[in-house]
């Protein structure tokens, strides 16, 4: 694998977590819980999809073969997406969407951080403007695991649920492959072990405020690294990919 | 040269915000730099929010005004980097704010000393009636850019521009 290659994997596996869930969260349009969560859920979809759009342009420039941040978006097939397996789970109830949300900006918070000194000036700076957005994200997140885990019997039942499925697609968050090791040697890409430490933390932290536990001896599920997905995201690129499918060369 | 980018910037602070009409791109700091290559302008902005949904329509109202000028060849460039911040909002901009009914930024306190988990530790001023006695009804509002405050006093909801 050459340092080009492995940077245009890395700005997909980035982008892809964005757009997916930026996507999912966009499905709530209009039929959040009530209207100020239906414009918070809008909001964070906005800013994700925005930084994907950001993050695919330069994969594609990177790449050089004439594809465009479109063509990235709606023209690669589930195989050839590297976002988490995490991203792409479903909705479901409101507490799934919080949880799989407040894991996800746990990471991204750390991850940007650290992201923002590397060497690769372009990432550095998309860095930087993301971790101002996630920061307004994680806020939010945290403070909905507290009133979910420490709200009624019903709310902390779902809540406990919702994480005590979803753990088991938090181990690959951490994982690194050949990618990772080429573009740590140039200190482009962030050592996940230093992200893992911290998310540890703050994770353990807001559980204990909200009562929620940690499960234990999970088994982890993996393979998105390899384009290897849940059935879940073939129906959201489907629906995500129709209209760009249908009408090649639509624009906004 | 100078006279020339100076006249165009002088233009670029004519195009209202599109989501806030009463502050222009320029007073808002999306607008970065001006410069001259031969006869082609290049106009540098930046956005706001990375998902923000006015960068089209900024990235078209510079190019019909300039164009409408009788500029020729013009060329927008966005970046990233510096991050935008509330910081460069002109203080101006920030009277004109309070006059629409938006609460503009405080000044900022930096992020990292604060817990990660906190809200900002601000109090926000009710653009209607004055009153410092107000509370947030939710960090995210009707822009990327604005959250939503009640005032406890004349009991108005209101915008507040966030810091960022």
């Amino acid at each position: 694998m050459t340092n080009q290659e492995a940077l245009v994997n890395y700005c997909l596996r980035l982008a892809d977590n964005n757009l997916i869930l930026g996507h999912r969260l966009s499905e709530l349009s209009g039929k959040g819980p009530f209207l100020e969560e239906d414009i918070a859920t809008t909001n964070i979809a906005l800013d994700l999809i925005g930084q994907a759009s950001s993050l695919l342009q330069y994969a594609a420039e990177v790449e050089g073969k004439g594809r465009t941040e479109d063509d990235l978006a709606f023209l690669r097939g589930e195989r050839e997406f590297y976002n988490t397996l995490l991203a792409e789970q479903e909705n479901k109830d409101f507490a799934v969407t919080i949880a799989r949300q407040f894991l996800t900006d746990a990471f991204d918070y750390f991850f940007y951080d650290e992201l923002k000194k590397s060497a690769d000036a372009r990432l550095a700076a998309l860095a930087e403007k993301s971790h101002k957005e996630i920061t307004y994200h994680l806020r939010h997140t945290s403070k909905w695991m507290e009133r979910l885990g420490e709200g009624t019997e019903e709310s902390h039942r779902r809540i406990q649920d919702a994480v005590d499925n979803l753990w088991r697609f938090t181990g690959e968050l951490f994982e690194m492959n050949e990618v990772d090791e080429i573009l740590l040697k140039e200190k482009i890409a962030v050592d996940l072990n230093v992200v893992k430490i911290q998310w540890d933390k703050l994770v353990a932290e807001v559980f204990a405020n909200s009562g929620i536990s940690i499960p234990e001896n999970v088994f982890m599920q993996r393979g998105s690294r390899e384009g290897k997905h849940t059935e879940k995201l073939g129906y959201l690129l489907a629906e995500m990919q129709h209209l760009h499918r249908a009408f090649p060369g639509v624009q906004w | 040269m100078e006279l020339q980018t100076d006249h165009i910037n002088q233009l670029l602070g004519q195009i209202p915000d599109p989501e806030i009409p009463v502050i222009s791109i320029v007073e808002l700091g999306v607008v970065r730099g001006v410069s001259m290559e031969g006869d082609k302008v290049i106009v540098t902005i930046t956005p706001t929010y990375s998902g923000c949904p006015a960068m089209r329509t900024i990235e078209m109202d510079i190019f019909n005004k300039l164009k409408d000028e009788g500029f020729e060849h013009i060329e927008i460039r966005t970046v990233q980097s510096p991050a935008w911040t509330t910081d460069w909002m002109a203080e101006e901009a920030k009277e004109k704010l309070r006059a629409y009914g938006i609460a503009p930024p405080n000044e900022h306190i930096n992020q990292r000393v604060r817990s990660i988990l906190s809200d900002e530790v601000t109090h926000v001023q009710c653009p209607h009636c004055a009153s410092w006695n107000t509370h947030l009804t939710s960090q995210f509002g009707s822009t990327a850019c604005k959250a939503l405050y009640k005032c406890d006093d004349c009991l108005e909801p209101f915008d507040y521009f966030k810091c960022i």
